[in-house]
């Protein structure tokens, strides 16, 4: 009998559900999958995950481009920085080396292979965006931990520092950075793109933080005299880095078209023997009249990769955003 | 409502008066400071020394600071060694606001303009094809680089088929009158209407580019928040009541889905700042962006610091002003 009446009831919020959320059948990311009971929040954001189309297609961009970055030298037989082709530039008639065999691509001015330069770029690039990345979560991670974990005094010195830092836009502060440099080398990119990215991980790692201070899981530890340290570090903080790992993954992205932009107004690397994709567009500048492709190529393939990362990103935000769970 | 205005006021003033200090520090910080920008690497030590002391920069740091924050507040930033070498800094930064107004300005009413009406079909569409079709669209935006989008744009429309004009701000045969800066405006004042079209179709192409970014952000939150409005219970009870879908719209869904949208204006500002570095420098357009790409790669520090401060300035008003409009929309704000 009181089977029945839970089927029943069961039954009722179904078609309540049917009525009111038709939206929520229709839910790409949620696909129509039932959480079972008891699957944690991390597995069922896999299963949501493996079905998303837009999920798949980020991740294998950017395992793709990270295979190109890795096996780089197999890719292509030459050296990035190698002049070949310097016989055939000539500042009258012929500026940029055409595509022959061995140089799909052709030569940049200077008699580089253009399509090596591509792919050992794939290599820096990745290289300057993810320890840029790093920079920002490390940074953060500290100040954020610090605020959230302590509250009070330190959260308001910490917290007013970051508001600090967020009042400049983060490019203008990236450059305010790269200024401080007298010669602008690869580190002084990932320091200047990285620090800029500092506050916003800050917040969201404090909020995150925060929500869990007064939670149930926090209090029990705490009655269980558990030091406090240990709170934060193995109760506090492993709760709170997914939002914080959905923003890294999107801030590579962002790191990539900063550095890009850093090139473009001369704050870049300086030095391009180990070429860049954003150095590459940047240089490539005077030439973009009459041979855009010295511009195109590593502009799509900055677009690829920012757009492989925006996906993974913002797939992994609403896998695990506990609303979507329905 | 006066108290909660009062306390992020004060809040600002720190927040201002922090950012000054950083700012004082980042000069003194500068590689080669102050000193070896105006004379070069190759002066003489009494030369240096001279300067030093005309620039007060043997007086102890608090003394230095002290005068750096009542130059800030007289608007003295020094003169521009290079961007236009001889003219004050914050003349510089003056005369050239007006274009960088106008483009921002432009950049943001299309981004509205578009962002809020798609945002709201897609979350209409839920799932369907121009919702997916949109959020592509809007994740492309934020991957093309500013900068490489203005150039492509550039080429196209102004190049190869000669449809919009290529860089400047007006075509300089009109000799059109001057009277604010803002070109579209004096071409009204003066009813010199050619003058007024013509600068509005030289922002039409780095008004798209600058947009992008904006339309992408406006466009998304837009669409996340009018999802999660339709999901509120007020609106199920509005439809309960009977009321028509017309006056659920606008009354119940828009004026709160809205609320987030207003806050991310204002973050966008800082972002507009930035893309107008690139996209003015790409259509050469005498802007702020323009000098700021001129003072960095120059070395002229007044210009650079008026920017920064100022851009800084602007960042935090224009979002004290959306905290102070948002409390006026949404009175649970206010307790907070």
């Amino acid at each position: 009998m009181a089977a029945m009446n839970l089927n029943r009831k069961k039954q009722r919020v179904d078609e309540l559900a049917a009525t009111t959320g038709a939206r929520v059948e229709g839910n790409v990311d949620a696909g129509g999958i039932k959480d079972a009971e008891g699957v944690s929040l991390l597995a069922s954001a896999w299963r949501r995950l493996r079905r998303n189309p837009a999920f798949l297609i980020g991740a294998v961009v950017v395992v793709l481009f990270v295979l190109v970055a890795l096996f780089a030298p197999v890719l292509t037989g030459h050296d990035p920085s190698t002049r070949y082709l310097i016989g055939e530039v000539s500042q009258q008639n012929n500026p940029v080396p055409k595509a022959r065999p061995g140089f799909p691509l052709g030569g940049d001015p200077v008699g580089r292979d253009l399509y090596a330069r591509l792919v050992f770029g794939a290599r820096n690039t990745l290289l300057v965006a993810v320890l840029a990345t790093l920079t920002g979560f490390v940074g953060g991670l500290i100040l954020g931990s610090l605020a959230g974990a302590f509250g009070g005094w330190v959260d308001s010195v910490v917290m007013r520092v970051v508001d600090i830092m967020l009042s400049l836009p983060s490019l203008l502060l990236a450059f305010s950075i790269a200024a401080l440099f007298g010669r602008a080398s690869q580190w002084s990119v990932i320091l200047a793109v990285g620090i800029a990215q500092i506050p916003i991980f800050a917040r969201l790692l404090r909020g995150a933080m925060m929500a869990q201070r007064h939670s149930d899981h926090v209090l029990a530890a705490r009655s269980l005299g558990v030091k406090p340290g240990s709170i934060v570090l193995r109760h506090m903080l492993p709760n709170s880095l997914s939002p914080v790992l959905v923003q890294a993954t999107m801030v590579v992205a962002t790191s990539i078209i900063d550095a890009a932009a850093l090139s473009y107004i001369g704050a870049g690397n300086a030095d391009d023997t180990q070429p860049e994709w954003g150095q590459m567009l940047g240089q490539a500048q005077n030439l973009i009249d009459s041979y855009p492709h010295l511009a195109v190529y590593p502009a799509i393939c900055i677009i690829v990769v920012a757009l492989g990362f925006t996906l993974m990103g913002e797939s992994l935000r609403e896998a695990l955003d506990p609303k979507s769970r329905r | 409502m006066l108290r909660y205005i009062a306390r992020r006021v004060l809040q600002m003033i720190g927040v201002m008066f922090a950012l000054s200090l950083l700012i004082f520090a980042w000069l003194r910080a500068l590689p080669g400071g102050p000193v070896d920008a105006l004379l070069g690497e190759r002066a003489t030590p009494e030369r240096r020394a001279a300067l030093r002391k005309v620039l007060g920069l043997d007086q102890p740091l608090p003394v230095q600071y002290l005068k750096f924050l009542d130059n800030a507040a007289h608007g003295n930033f020094g003169v521009s060694s290079a961007v236009q070498p001889g003219t004050d800094a914050m003349q510089v930064f003056l005369t050239r606001l007006p274009a960088t107004m106008e483009l921002t300005g432009v950049a943001i009413v299309l981004a509205l303009a578009t962002g809020i009406p798609l945002g709201y079909l897609a979350a209409k569409r839920h799932g369907g094809i121009f919702d997916n079709l949109g959020v592509l669209l809007s994740l492309v935006g934020v991957a093309v680089p500013v900068f490489f989008l203005a150039f492509v744009l550039k080429q196209y429309f102004a190049v190869d088929w000669q449809l919009l004009p290529l860089n400047g701000r007006q075509n300089p045969d009109l000799n059109a009158t001057r009277v604010t800066g803002f070109f579209i405006l004096d071409g009204i004042l003066t009813r010199e209407f050619d003058a007024s079209w013509d600068a509005f179709l030289h922002l039409i192409l780095p008004g798209v580019a600058l947009a992008t970014i904006p339309f992408a952000v406006v466009f998304r939150i837009t669409r996340a928040s009018v999802l999660d409005v339709l999901d509120e219970d007020f609106v199920r009870t509005a439809e309960a009541k009977g009321l028509t879908r017309q006056v659920i719209r606008r009354r119940h869904v828009l004026r709160n889905a809205l609320l987030p949208v207003v806050t991310t204006i204002g973050l966008q500002v800082g972002g507009l700042l930035t893309g107008a570095v690139l996209t003015e420098t790409v259509f050469s357009i005498a802007g702020l962006g323009d000098a700021m790409n001129l003072a960095f790669q120059q070395k002229d520090f007044s210009v650079l610091q008026v920017l920064i401060v100022m851009a800084a300035t602007t960042y935090v008003v224009v979002n004290l002003l959306v905290d102070i409009a948002y409390a006026y929309i949404d009175p649970r704000v206010r307790t907070r």
